[in-house]
């Protein structure tokens, strides 16, 4: 903003160039950005025979929602919808149970042993065990194949942790605790009462944050999940569109009919699977936003 | 003390799966010196001392797979890190708040899109019988190519698509240190006939340059982790020889062959060198009177 704020200015003639060159590289990456995802968008309404041999561009041509329909019929993508669904409703509640409290805990500045736990927290940024360890420990601990394990070993995770205390040191005045307490409310009442309330944006950011993290994620189920009544949506995408051997796409009359099939209902998923994020997008964007902002305070 | 209780309890939960599933498998790592026997337990299997760590320097899977993690790294950072300056800049100059507000919600929108889906974009896009990529070659006269099983077209769509999903989301922390520079800085250099360029060779760049400085300090402190999802997403058989690196090397020797101790030590020796990064960048860093993160 800063830059062109105010009374309009004559520009010089090479000031003008230099918006006119500007404007180009904004539409440039607006394009970039947009572009794939539209083309998904379109290919997913048009004739599958048409997106193949490259006549779709900017528009849908041969518009059908056939693809649509055979998503309808597979089994293994509602079973994976059911399942993201399940681990981001739980996972995140989870996520935010463990997270607030104790973000809110870490802010209080008389908290003694302070700094040794944020310390505790600020560790596991830089050293951890890494996939193998926490394999062995996932096993041990007999979680793998079962449903916590998409929610228990996520629970909490420094960077969320911090983003949210610096919410909370700056955001609840201390006048109000000190109110509080010469009113005799207890240390609980008051981060259920008072904090909890005035902190609607932070809160609002940790869901997002949680909730996108959780219906995107594929890792932990490759690593931990057998059964494939119980894999999400991105492992069953993955399995769908991924596994298909890259070199002989369309070499034998089966593959070939198998690829126009796949064809049909490939952009269709990939705008299923995204589907709530990107319909949620618009709406809640700005708190993305306002959680980076938040996080960029340096604690 | 005794007042304090209350906060304890709601810290508790936190600490504890913390502990438990962040410190725990710290404990795992005395594995990678250790020839690892599930029935002797992590106690009671034998000392082997750097056993695995040499192996793995001298198996003739070590260069490649540093080389091809290197590589990986850097050229995404070289790629991926001016970008979003960039745009934060560009944007900046922008005059009308409609069209930097467009932009912007269209840039960052790729970051929420998951690493499978990206991966599913780039499969669509380049695909050799179909693909968009491969189409317009064959409008044009162009063979057409096998770029999901070529490990030079590998490199280009890792990074590539790094940068796509990235850009956006990235440019927001320069975008507001844009936003707070004070206005009458602009103002003041207006009146001295300095132009756009000008102001922001010498008003913009110097306010960024603390953000920029330790942004880059612990990006390089990552130059040996390459992100595992996207990497192993796009490997196959045919770009291995680009697409092995560390973390899907780890993967596959310890998830796939069992060999715990040896991926063990493969994954340690990894996060060492990443620490030492950090903090000796961090420390040049300092000496040198700019940033530090800490």
């Amino acid at each position: 903003m800063s830059g062109t704020k105010g009374k309009r200015v004559k520009l010089s003639a090479s000031e003008q160039v230099f918006m006119i060159v500007n404007h180009l590289i904004a539409i440039f990456f607006l394009i970039a950005c947009l572009y794939p995802l539209w083309f998904v968008l379109i290919a997913s309404f048009s004739d599958p025979t048409l997106v193949t041999s490259g006549k779709v561009f900017i528009w849908p041509k041969g518009f059908t929602i056939e693809g649509y329909k055979a998503i309808l019929e597979e089994h293994n993508i509602w079973v994976g919808y059911k399942n993201t669904i399940l681990y981001t409703v739980v996972g995140t509640a989870y996520n935010l149970c463990l997270t607030i409290p104790a973000a809110y805990a870490l802010s209080v500045r008389e908290l003694p042993f302070r700094r040794g736990f944020n310390l505790f927290f600020l560790i596991t940024l830089f050293v951890g065990g890494g996939m193998i360890p926490t394999y062995l420990l996932i096993n041990k601990l007999h979680l793998v194949n079962t449903f916590a394990v998409m929610v228990i070993p996520g629970g909490v995770g420094a960077w969320n942790l911090i983003l949210c205390r610096n919410f909370f040191s700056t955001n609840i005045p201390v006048e109000l605790k000190d109110a509080t307490r010469i009113d005799g409310g207890s240390e609980l009442r008051f981060f259920f009462q008072v904090a909890l309330p005035l902190s609607k944006a932070i809160l609002a950011v940790m869901l997002l944050f949680f909730a996108v993290g959780h219906w995107n994620s594929f890792r932990p189920a490759l690593l931990y999940l057998r059964d494939q009544e119980k894999h999400p949506m991105q492992l069953v995408l993955r399995n769908l569109l991924l596994n298909t051997s890259v070199t002989n796409d369309y070499e034998d009359a089966y593959n070939m009919k198998r690829m126009m099939d796949m064809q049909s209902l490939k952009y269709g998923v990939i705008i299923v699977s995204s589907l709530p994020v990107l319909v949620m997008y618009p709406f809640i964007q700005k708190y993305f936003v306002k959680g980076v902002m938040v996080g960029s305070v340096k604690g | 003390m005794r007042r304090y209780w209350q906060l304890y309890i709601l810290l508790l939960p936190a600490v504890v799966s913390m502990a438990v599933f962040h410190y725990g498998p710290m404990y795992g790592i005395m594995l990678a010196f250790k020839d690892y026997r599930p029935y002797l337990g992590y106690l009671g299997s034998p000392w082997v001392g750097f056993k695995h760590f040499l192996r793995f320097f001298r198996s003739n899977k070590f260069w490649p797979v540093m080389y091809n993690t290197m590589f990986l790294s850097a050229y995404s950072m070289i790629a991926s890190f001016p970008l979003p300056i960039v745009l934060a800049l560009c944007l900046n100059y922008i005059p009308s708040v409609r069209l930097k507000k467009l932009v912007q919600n269209i840039t960052y929108a790729p970051h929420f899109v998951s690493t499978v889906v990206v991966v599913s974009i780039l499969n669509v896009f380049f695909a050799q019988s179909y693909g968009l990529v491969n189409n317009i070659r064959e409008s044009l006269g162009l063979s057409r190519e096998l770029y999901m099983g070529s490990a030079a077209a590998f490199r280009h769509m890792y990074v590539w698509s790094g940068v796509w999903s990235g850009v956006g989301w990235s440019s927001i922390i320069y975008f507001s240190s844009l936003s707070a520079i004070d206005e009458t800085m602009h103002d003041a250099a207006k009146v001295d006939g300095a132009g756009i360029l000008q102001r922001i060779r010498y008003i913009d760049l110097p306010m960024l340059k603390p953000t920029i400085l330790t942004l880059l300090i612990l990006r390089v402190g990552d130059l040996l982790s390459v992100g595992f999802d996207k990497v192993f997403l796009l490997q196959n058989d045919l770009n291995l020889s680009a697409s092995e690196t560390i973390s899907t090397y780890v993967y596959s020797m310890g998830i796939g062959n069992q060999q715990y101790g040896y991926s063990i030590a493969v994954g340690l020796f990894e996060s060492v060198v990443n620490l030492v990064m950090v903090l000796t960048v961090n420390h040049i860093s300092k000496k040198l009177g700019e940033t530090s993160i800490w």
